[in-house]
């Protein structure tokens, strides 16, 4: 399985899927009109990746901005996590929200409350 | 630049009616013209750079580029051809503006007459709602509505309406029997 590396633009993040660590990274701004074609091949490469994973996945996730057409996208994402997780699987993902950034924790808050994958709310202090 | 059709006179008329009636506090960007994806882009950046040089808290100016992006893609979303041609751009307007209590984003397009009730009846049910409501409303679409390729299923107002914590402020003018002018307005206060 090849590590998955789409480099960020103004309007789609940074995501790094590395099959051979087991560490994903969604780094950036996700705010692209279309996000289900921006978000196809990530999903997909979690299709691939759950068949064979790492005994433990980490997902980082560091959002300054997202969209509500990226939302259910990233729920898309968290599911293929959920996956995981049920199958025995370690798997954890950092939310990462700037300080004082009550959106951002809150948005992670609601994807916590509806995916059963432990989450860690991580604060970026300058 | 194509000729006007002159059927379509009228309606220019009416829609720089609507679009004058949008204006308050000292504006920031305004526009009034066709709707597409690279408008919507350019106007984002345009409004990232504009708050860069204005004296905003970061997390105000966070917040209010989070709602103009929901807003602007709302606009794109919905914005309704008027049908006497196929190459017909889609109209609508926008309007960015510094008030008293903070910052105002306006935005106004044609709709079709039969999609205006659905529309009223979101935006009173979501205007209804409480903060903590209004999460698990949020929580509930995103978690079940299936979501189709342009748009972002319903979400946008919800998320508008949560993350400025005002009420979604609106009005339909009719046009004629078939379309009304959209005017949606919120407030992201400072």
């Amino acid at each position: 399985m090849e590590l998955l590396n789409i480099e960020g633009t103004p309007k789609t993040p940074t995501v790094i899927l590395n099959p051979s660590t087991g560490v994903i990274e969604i780094k950036g701004r996700s705010i692209p009109e279309n996000s289900i074609e921006f978000y196809r091949p990530v999903v997909e490469w979690l299709d691939e990746y759950t068949k064979n994973p790492q005994p433990n996945t980490v997902v980082n996730v560091q959002l300054e901005y997202f969209n509500t057409s990226s939302s259910k996208c990233i729920l898309d994402v968290f599911k293929k996590l959920e996956v995981l997780k049920k199958s025995q699987k370690d798997v954890i993902i950092n939310w990462y929200y700037e300080e004082d950034d009550e959106d951002m924790l809150e948005a992670g808050e609601d994807y916590e409350s509806i995916i059963k994958v432990p989450f860690k709310m991580i604060q970026i202090v300058d | 630049m194509l000729p006007e059709p002159s059927t379509n006179h009228s309606m220019s008329d009416f829609i720089s009616k609507c679009y004058a009636k949008m204006h308050s506090g000292d504006v920031i960007v305004a526009y009034k013209g066709e709707i597409n994806a690279n408008i919507i882009a350019d106007t984002l950046g345009l409004v990232e750079a504009k708050l860069s040089h204005e004296m905003v808290e970061n997390l105000v100016r966070k917040k209010l580029y989070n709602v103009m992006v929901e807003c602007l893609q709302n606009l794109f979303h919905h914005v309704d051809k008027v049908s006497l041609s196929e190459n017909e751009p889609k109209i609508g307007a926008f309007i960015l503006s510094k008030t008293n209590d903070g910052y105002r984003i306006a935005t106004g397009n044609l709709v079709r007459n039969d999609k205006s009730n659905v529309l009223k009846e979101k935006i009173d049910k979501i205007n209804s709602l409480s903060k903590d409501e209004l999460k698990e409303f949020y929580k509930f679409v995103l978690n079940n509505q299936t979501f189709s390729e342009k748009g972002g299923g319903g979400l946008g107002l919800i998320d508008i309406a949560r993350k400025t914590g005002n009420k979604l402020n609106y009005e339909f003018t009719p046009y004629n029997d078939e379309y009304s002018f959209f005017n949606l307005s919120v407030l992201v206060s400072e």
